[in-house]
């Protein structure tokens, strides 16, 4: 099994799946609190922070990778400045994560957006009346009836994080074992003649990962929807 | 004591009222589009309205958030989380206000045992309700806000819900307020009764008072207008009916659900009291009782109700303008008041 891929192919796909959950884990409540605000509130520049967050969705991502660069990089805007408190990006995984962490914060923030427009506004009102304040009916009210919604968000930033290659190629390059996701990987194979057989197995790991992921998504969003909805066990 | 003075401009709608409501039950009396939800919602919080004042034992709720106020707010629709248990619902606004009534108790005086592990969805209409007062209740509230909490429920639902607001009423100790478009829950629930139209408050008093003048039977609708006197039960007979003791006199219901010497109060409608210049013989009425005109209202139409003083008590009476010609009435004449039916509004009233 284990030399069914190359062991750089196996290392491509360890660091994606790394990339992907960190980059996920750590966008996913950004996410939120920008999906509760565009929801919820009304605000001066709403619509200029709605199309910031969907900048991502419709820029090409080597702009993204490369305003990413310009930045985050080592002579980038905020860069050196990260660098001293020891937040380095540039030519890391952890910039891998950011690229990809950028480039699903649009789907993310859709997704969640539209479960928390979709939570009965007479509910959150009903919790006011019984003691709750804006943070406490957020908490018990809004985000357990859109956790489903919250959920399907994550699994989107998730896949998309996987199959990020444009911007992260941009940004970070593609060094083996430190920012050579699998995308990375498939299309440094393809450069390559006679690596077929390499490159079908890589894109045969990247559809399963991804449909696991969806189907696992579906399951769980699922049961959820059935305990919110609440049929009596 | 609540006193409540609410200024608010919707669009073309003017909503200005100014009221007080004392202890017991206060019913907001109104037709759609009244402004009755509009009151209840400022006073909650839920709607900011340009001015308020809302003196609640001295303190301005307006000045407060919502969730500070301590309303127990019951809506039209339960509201109930569909994510919680009935028991965390229950338990929902203990978290943020502890104290007040004890949760067994309240789970007792509406009969919400057997659901505490059920979930909102599988609940009818009639248990979703009780849950909803009685999470509002568990939620330690000042007072409680109840938003036509029956309107939504069909003729048996309302009579499973209407005796456990009447214990709300007696024993809980809270003020209420409670809108309400449906004159026959006023008559049955109300203390004080204020009557709104258009924004504005038509009147406001003792609810039998408000319910026995004339003036107001337009508003309450002609068909539902009618007074509230008291009585106290003074016999069960064998036949199946009850003797009341009215300060008109004796009046015989079919059997009551009180004690000898329990206060009741009995809703008359204004159309189903007849008048009669001599006391009538050969009718098969039971309730005849001596009286005396107070006051002649023509309406629009052919009718008019004619207000009767029953030894203290008033009652109302519609009748037709061409009888009030043909029989000559006039104020301070007496004459006899033939009651065609008479309902048990308010049980035991207690002294």
């Amino acid at each position: 099994m284990a030399d069914w891929l190359t062991p750089e192919a196996w290392q491509a796909v360890r660091l994606s799946l790394w990339v992907a959950v960190w980059a996920t884990v750590c966008s996913l409540p950004v996410a939120i609190a920008v999906a509760w605000l565009l929801a919820r509130r009304a605000f001066w520049g709403k619509q200029v922070l709605n199309g910031l967050v969907h900048l991502p969705l419709i820029l090409p991502p080597v702009v993204t990778g490369y305003v990413l660069l310009v930045t985050f990089g080592k002579r980038g805007l905020v860069g050196p400045a990260l660098a001293d408190i020891g937040v380095v990006f540039s030519f890391r995984w952890t910039g891998a994560a950011l690229a990809a962490a950028v480039m699903g914060f649009p789907l993310m923030v859709r997704a969640i957006r539209l479960s928390i427009e979709a939570v009965d506004l007479r509910l959150e009102d009903a919790a006011r009346t019984l003691g709750a304040s804006g943070a406490w009916v957020f908490a018990t009210v809004t985000l357990p009836l859109a956790l489903p919604g919250v959920l399907a968000g994550a699994v989107l930033g998730f896949a998309k994080a996987l199959g990020e290659f444009g911007a992260t190629i941009t940004f970070v390059s593609a060094i083996p074992g430190e920012t050579q996701t699998l995308p990375s990987a498939i299309y440094a194979a393809l450069q390559v003649p006679g690596q077929d057989a390499v490159v079908a197995r890589m894109v045969a790991v990247s559809v399963v990962l991804a449909m696991g992921a969806l189907v696992a998504s579906e399951l769980l969003a699922r049961t959820l929807r059935r305990r919110i909805e609440g049929r009596d066990a | 004591m609540l006193e409540v003075a609410i200024n608010h401009r919707f669009g073309s709608f003017d909503l200005d009222v100014d009221f007080a409501a004392p202890a017991g039950l206060t019913a907001i009396f109104g037709q759609s589009g009244a402004g009755k939800s509009s009151i209840i919602n400022a006073v909650a919080g839920l709607l900011r309205a340009d001015n308020a004042r809302i003196c609640l034992n001295g303190v301005d709720l307006a000045r407060l958030p919502v969730h500070l106020r301590r309303v127990g707010y019951v809506f039209q629709e339960a509201r109930l989380f569909p994510h919680l248990s009935v028991r965390g619902n229950l338990g929902y606004g203990r978290w943020f206000r502890k104290g007040g009534l004890e949760f067994d108790r309240v789970v007792g005086i509406l009969g919400l045992e057997a659901l505490l592990w059920r979930r909102p969805a599988g609940l009818s209409g009639g248990e979703k309700q009780r849950v909803a007062i009685a999470r509002a209740l568990l939620s330690n509230p000042q007072i409680l806000l109840m938003d036509e909490p029956l309107s939504a429920l069909d003729g048996a639902r309302k009579a499973e819900i209407l005796p456990y607001l009447e214990r709300l009423r007696d024993e809980a100790g809270l003020p209420i307020l409670y809108v309400s478009h449906a004159v026959a829950e006023v008559a049955r629930l109300a203390t004080t009764l204020v009557v709104i139209e258009a924004g504005r408050v038509l009147r406001a008093g003792p609810a039998a008072e408000v319910m026995g003048d004339p003036a107001m039977a337009q508003a309450m609708g002609l068909r539902e207008a009618g007074a509230l006197i008291a009585a106290r039960v003074v016999e069960h007979a064998a036949d199946g009916l009850s003797h009341l003791q009215t300060t008109g006199g004796i009046v015989v219901l079919p059997r009551v659900a009180a004690a000898v010497g329990a206060e009741v109060r009995l809703r008359i409608p204004a159309q189903d009291v007849m008048i009669a210049l001599s006391h009538p013989q050969d009718i098969s009425a039971l309730n005849v009782l001596a009286a005396t005109i107070l006051s002649i209202r023509r309406g629009e139409g052919p009718g008019a109700i004619v207000s009767l003083d029953l030894g203290g008590e008033r009652l109302l009476a519609r009748v037709t303008q061409r009888s009030v010609e043909a029989l000559k009435l006039a104020v301070g004449m007496q004459v006899y008041a033939v009651l065609k039916s008479v309902a048990l509004a308010q049980g035991d009233i207690g002294s």
